[in-house]
């Protein structure tokens, strides 16, 4: 067999590599250690894009697959691979990677601690987009939870930081926990004494099994998707997070719950899936609606976004559970689409947070005038939000909707009011942060974005804006990813 | 691809060209910003003209289309959502007047913006201008106006806007259509909150946005409806027999059947956009934009996109209409139609604000239309939709110029205070300002149906012998009575800004204004007449035979089953006739010596305060949605309730652990193991303290006695 790049492995362990690398450099020279984390995300981002263009759409299925053995003995095998489904997220994670270094520069409170425990999330959430192996998924699963621990409580807001993340932690662990005792049902349940998640796809559970592991495995991924009833530590974390780690949180980690719940619950226990779907659909339109109502009194900036982050996953999760093709593809573009609108909004607020050194929205005002870049990439981000014909919302919330009306148009219909919802607080918001007179206390102490804050919101808006006017970048390949999950639903 | 096809792929691209060019690169640059919008709008007026040219003379014109695949969806792998392009007779027909009129408009916002103006003393962005100081030696010095700051950004909004109407216009599916309206959604909300230093005009935006978003998401469930029941959203194939028949065949609910529904869904759509009750409210606030933006949405365009939208679903609307007797989606649609052109009429005449007074009219027009939908006069909802939107815009051009007079006089006197919109200032402008008086004049004689010589007047005859002669006599009655309304508030509005004497210092010193200004209101209202002969009926008195039915054969070809055109009646004639005479003549007697709001007797509160609409939705939907969210949602249910049960946890956790530690931990582990072990050991060691003599002796015989007692029973057990 000839040698192939490793080119998967190879972008899991870039940031934990930067990460040890910086922890190897004096404290006190930040900018090298800045330098270091800009490089390696940088390098991140290349290879995800290069990923990205040479995976095979004709073809399908996994591909750039690695495997080796681990622990043989328990059938653990470290096995990377990625589909249509995936490709997208390790995307999305080098996109958000590079922009919250860019805008975590000025961060001057130990930032080689800070970008060094990021990356160690980052190799956790790139690892989780690319494992096909359950052990290994969840390995990094759990390697993606825990620094958010540190990275609040050390970095976090000093209001709130402790107990948001001891709440956040809990919730995850807990969440994850329950998930695990699911895998290892399943493991003993299939009786092929594997973890491999390509193998378990043919395991033909009996359905009796699927009925009661399917719930225990979904939810417990999903907490970490912000599915409601189980969000609650979505928006306090948010809060209290600083602000590239609420970028991270937001962008990839509720990624992270969705895509895991998709992958291990519905892959691997299709007829569960199909037998609980309703629920789920119940559950993510109570998130829907009841995270937009909540959005729209918040007056706190990063409230308002973290339960509009509900509001969205809840789409997202929406879509997932109509099990077919225009839901899931929905799904799939919403969870890319999200990542970088919710990036890019809680980048702006953070901005504004340090200039203002408030978050409430009404105390804020003028910030249109003042750092005219950073309202433009908020604004685009609010109609991406919106679902605006033109910007990446638009395309993913529109075959979500489309699926729901196949399963049942009255959810569809009560969904759809979070359009009218979202419109209502993006809009109050843009109004009063943006186009009001500044407030008296504010004058004189904001100044305008820097050259690097430009950059990251650049990115990110042109994803959206290109996304949204030339679908065939994303839905197609999402489609891909999705004709595998309907073979396997359909299987069943 | 056919030369006419492509042309009509290019027609929406100029003003989006110029859209990114003005915002990216002439931002700076007054000059070259306007010259790329202004540029935009004739390259795409002069590629309407072309298509339009090719369509009429095309003997066998049905229509031009061209498709490219834009999302991938559906069930099959190789099905997509296709953006295409279509022009048919309705699509040249509503291409033409949106051509001239966006370009017309723009044209004017030149002199409107005060382009060649100075900077002004105390300008800032996202307020209105107020005008700049100029010396004029020997310590003199005058007020003239200033130029918009943000003038740039006014003519890139604009071009965006022009974007959105053409792509509306041009598309042949309802999802690009669907995009175009959404484009148009956001222009409305950009360009109403213009000035945005404004709280009105910030409310405003966020107003407009927010009603039509309501029928914007009903809307997009019918679109999904249609859809999931026929697999496209392209016209040419949702309007085949079969597709049709399968529609009005499958029942939805509530006694609908599936082409009723998804027209009523759609519908709520139009409702929103076009400013139909209930969902009207937006409209008048959105005159807080600047006047060609008025002009722009509120005549020519926007409100236009949504008449448009209904008629281009007139298949579907009428999929299960026999011809006898309405379908329950038509009588629906033709209620609120009628109902609304009559409502909003009453609110007009109450009326102070000059531009508030079209926005009414606008609404009540805008009903007449829909109305007519309703009831299946389909050519004549579209000959009205033309004629009104050359004679709106042209009253609301018209208007503009009336404020940019007034704001002039308002700049010589300086009295700041002085409202240069409300109409009681005004009086006598006649003199001062003639071709504004005189093309205004001609588009409220437009508006009122004046016989004969002016298009709104052949438009609106049609519809009401359309109701007439179908016999749909509650509709002819309303509308009617809407009809005298209307030419009651124009002439009113006439007599109160040009007629008598000034009323104001203002007013006498109002000055009439450049050349950028008039031209369009000039060739406007060149239309606002001439384009009614188009559409004189075959069997009319002596006018008849000049162009028998022109725009019926024309635009009823876009129909497979063309219309059948109206047996001639004097009944409707002899209504509009009256009505519209009547009202003018009221409007002028009531008014000719009114000078203040005292001496009007029509200022009833109600009226005034538009049936209350604002206060009633601010009671039963904003205040329970602020309720709903802030109380019930965040504070019971998610603070309350789910970090209730989570903080409860934690207590009961907490308090576990602590009954562990008290009553299990240090009673029985700490208490009786711990130290229970330890005093047991003390307490033996107390009783065996004697036996620790110090004597090695007795130590040596206990230790022997030991042994063999061990001894023995070793031995016992080996032996055994």
């Amino acid at each position: 067999m000839e040698f192939q790049f490793p080119i998967l492995s190879v972008i899991v362990f870039i940031p934990i590599i930067a990460g040890v690398l910086m922890m190897l450099m004096p404290a006190e020279r930040k900018n090298e250690v800045r330098i270091i984390a800009l490089a390696a995300a940088v390098l991140a981002l290349l290879l995800s894009i290069w990923v990205y263009i040479t995976y095979d759409q004709n073809v399908a299925g996994y591909q750039f697959e690695e495997v080796y053995d681990w622990v043989p003995a328990l059938g653990i095998g470290y096995h990377v691979g990625v589909d249509g489904m995936s490709i997208p997220l390790v995307l999305l994670t080098g996109v958000v990677m590079f922009t919250g270094v860019l805008i975590s520069w000025g961060l001057d409170d130990r930032p080689r601690e800070f970008f060094a425990i990021l990356f160690l999330l980052a190799t956790g959430v790139f690892g989780v987009f690319v494992s096909l192996d359950l052990f290994l998924l969840f390995f990094f699963y759990e390697i993606a939870v825990f620094p958010m621990y540190l990275l609040i409580a050390i970095w976090g807001w000093a209001k709130t930081r402790e107990y948001a993340a001891m709440k956040l932690t809990l919730y995850l662990f807990v969440g994850s926990v329950i998930a695990l005792v699911g895998i290892l049902a399943m493991y003993f349940g299939s009786g092929l004494e594997t973890f491999d998640m390509i193998k378990l796809e043919e395991a033909n559970f009996s359905e009796h099994f699927q009925n009661i592991w399917f719930l225990p495995v979904f939810l417990g991924f999903a907490v970490l998707g912000g599915i409601w009833p189980f969000h609650n530590w979505s928006p306090d974390g948010h809060v209290a997070a600083p602000t590239a780690v609420s970028m991270f949180h937001a962008g990839v980690l509720m990624k992270l719950g969705a895509f895991a719940a998709l992958r291990v619950g519905i892959m691997l226990l299709p007829q569960g899936a199909e037998r609980w779907s309703g629920l789920i659909m119940v559950f993510a339109v109570i998130a829907v609606v009841y995270g937009a109502l909540i959005a729209f009194m918040q007056d706190d900036l990063k409230y308002m976004i973290g339960f509009s982050s509900v509001s969205h996953m809840g789409l997202v999760m929406l879509g997932l559970s109509t099990l077919n093709k225009n839901g899931l593809t929905g799904a799939g573009v919403q969870m890319f689409s999200h990542g970088v609108m919710t990036a890019l909004f809680f980048a702006v607020a953070g901005m504004i947070y340090d200039r203002a050194h408030t978050r409430y929205i009404s105390e804020l005002g003028g910030m249109g005038k003042i750092m005219p870049f950073a309202m433009i990439g908020f604004i685009i981000g609010g109609f991406v939000s919106m679902g605006m014909p033109g910007f990446s919302g638009f395309v993913a919330e529109f075959p979500i909707f489309m699926g729901v009306w196949q399963v049942s148009p009255w959810i569809a219909i009560i969904a759809t009011t979070s359009i009218v919802i979202t419109a209502a607080y993006i809009l109050r918001n843009v109004r009063d942060v943006f186009f009001r007179p500044l407030p008296k206390k504010l004058e004189g102490q904001i100044t305008d974005v820097i050259v690097l804050d430009k950059v990251a919101i650049f990115t990110v808006s042109a994803l959206m804006i290109a996304l949204g006017l030339f679908p065939i970048i994303l839905v197609p390949m999402v489609q891909t990813g999705v004709d595998n999950i309907l073979r396997l639903l359909g299987g069943a | 691809m056919a030369i006419e096809t492509l042309i009509i792929w290019l027609i929406p691209l100029p003003p989006f060209l110029a859209f990114f060019l003005i915002i990216l690169f002439t931002n700076k640059n007054k000059m070259l910003s306007h010259g790329l919008g202004v540029g935009a709008a004739i390259l795409s007026w002069l590629g309407s003209m072309f298509v339009i040219y090719k369509a009429l003379t095309d003997d066998h014109f049905s229509a031009f289309e061209g498709t490219l695949k834009w999302l991938p969806i559906g069930e099959s792998t190789d099905t997509w959502f296709s953006i295409g392009v279509m022009i048919d007779p309705l699509g040249a027909t509503v291409l033409f007047f949106v051509s001239i009129t966006i370009f017309m408009i723009f044209l004017y916002s030149i002199g409107y913006h005060n382009f060649g103006q100075p900077k002004g003393d105390k300008d800032q962005p996202g307020l209105p201008p107020h005008g700049a100081t100029i010396k004029q030696g020997k310590g003199k010095s005058i007020t003239v106006p200033s130029i918009e700051p943000l003038y740039a950004r006014f003519f890139a909004f604009l071009s965006l806007f022009a974007f959105g109407m053409y792509l509306l216009v041009v598309s042949d599916n309802l999802l690009t259509m669907f995009v175009g309206w959404e484009i148009m959604g956001l222009c409305s909300y950009l360009l109403i909150g213009f000035w945005y230093g404004k709280k009105s005009a910030r409310d405003a935006a966020i107003k407009a946005f927010m009603t039509t978003r309501i029928g914007d998401v009903f809307m997009l469930l019918g679109i999904v409806f249609l859809y999931t029941a026929t697999g496209t959203l392209t016209f040419r194939e949702i309007f085949t027999e079969e597709t049709l028949a399968a529609l009005a065949g499958a029942p939805a609910i509530l006694g609908l059947s599936a082409a009723g529904a998804i027209s009523l869904l759609l519908f709520i759509g139009t409702i929103g956009k076009s400013a139909q009750w209930p969902l009207h409210v937006w409209l008048p606030d959105a005159m807080e934009g600047p006047t060609p933006v008025s002009a722009m949405i509120h005549a020519a365009t926007m409100v236009s996109a949504g008449v448009y939208a209904l008629i281009r679903m007139f298949p579907l609307l009428t999929a299960d209409f026999s011809g006898h007797g309405l379908t329950t989606a038509m009588s629906i649609i033709a209620f609120i139609g009628a109902f609304t052109a009559l409502f909003a009429a009453t609110i007009a005449v109450a009326q102070n604000d000059i531009k508030r007074v079209l926005a009414y009219s606008t609404i009540s027009q805008l009903g007449f239309m829909i109305a007519a939908l309703g009831i299946g006069a389909y050519v004549a909802a579209v000959f009205h939709l033309v004629t009104h939107a050359f004679f709106k815009a042209l009253l609301f051009l018209g208007s503009g110029s009336v404020i940019h007079g007034m704001e002039h006089g308002v700049l010589h006197t300086g009295k700041h205070k002085v409202d240069p919109q409300n109409m009681f200032n005004m009086g006598g402008l006649r003199t001062k300002m003639p071709v504004t008086f005189w093309t205004f004049l001609i588009g409220g004689f437009a508006l009122s149906g004046f016989p004969v010589i002016t298009a709104g007047f052949w438009s609106k005859d049609e519809i009401l012998a359309d109701a007439w002669g179908n016999g749909h006599m509650v509709v002819f009655i309303t509308l009617a009575i809407a009809a005298f309304l209307t030419a009651f508030y124009t002439m009113r509005q006439i007599t109160l800004t040009f007629l008598g004497k000034p009323r104001t210092k203002e007013a006498g010193h109002a000055h009439e204004t450049p050349w950028t200004m008039t031209v369009p209101l000039v060739i406007l209202s060149v239309f606002a007449i001439g384009f009614g002969w188009v559409g004189i009926p075959e069997h009319f008195p002596v006018l008849g035979g000049i162009l028998p039915n022109w725009f019926h054969n024309f635009v009823g070809h876009t129909l497979t089953h063309p219309p059948e055109v109206l047996k001639f009646d004097i009944v409707p004639l002899a209504t509009s006739l009256v009505v519209a005479l009547g009202g003018l003549g009221f409007g002028y007697l009531a008014y000719r010596n009114v000078k203040s709001p005292a001496d009007d007797k029509l200022q009833i509160s109600v009226l005034k305060n538009k049936w209350y609409f604002d206060e009633i939705y601010d009671f039963i939907f904003v205040k329970p949605a602020y309720w709903v969210s802030e109380t019930l949602i965040y504070k019971w249910i998610d603070r309350g309730l789910i970090d209730g049960i989570l903080h409860s946890f934690g207590t009961v956790i907490g308090f576990l652990g602590y009954s562990i530690r008290k009553y299990f931990d240090l009673k029985l582990i700490n208490d009786f193991f711990s130290d229970g072990s330890a005093r047991v050991t003390q307490w033996f060691g107390g009783r065996l303290q004697p036996i620790q003599t110090g004597h090695i002796q007795q130590y040596m015989l206990a230790s022997l006695g030991l042994i063999i007692i061990i001894g023995g029973i070793l031995l016992s057990l080996l032996v055994q």
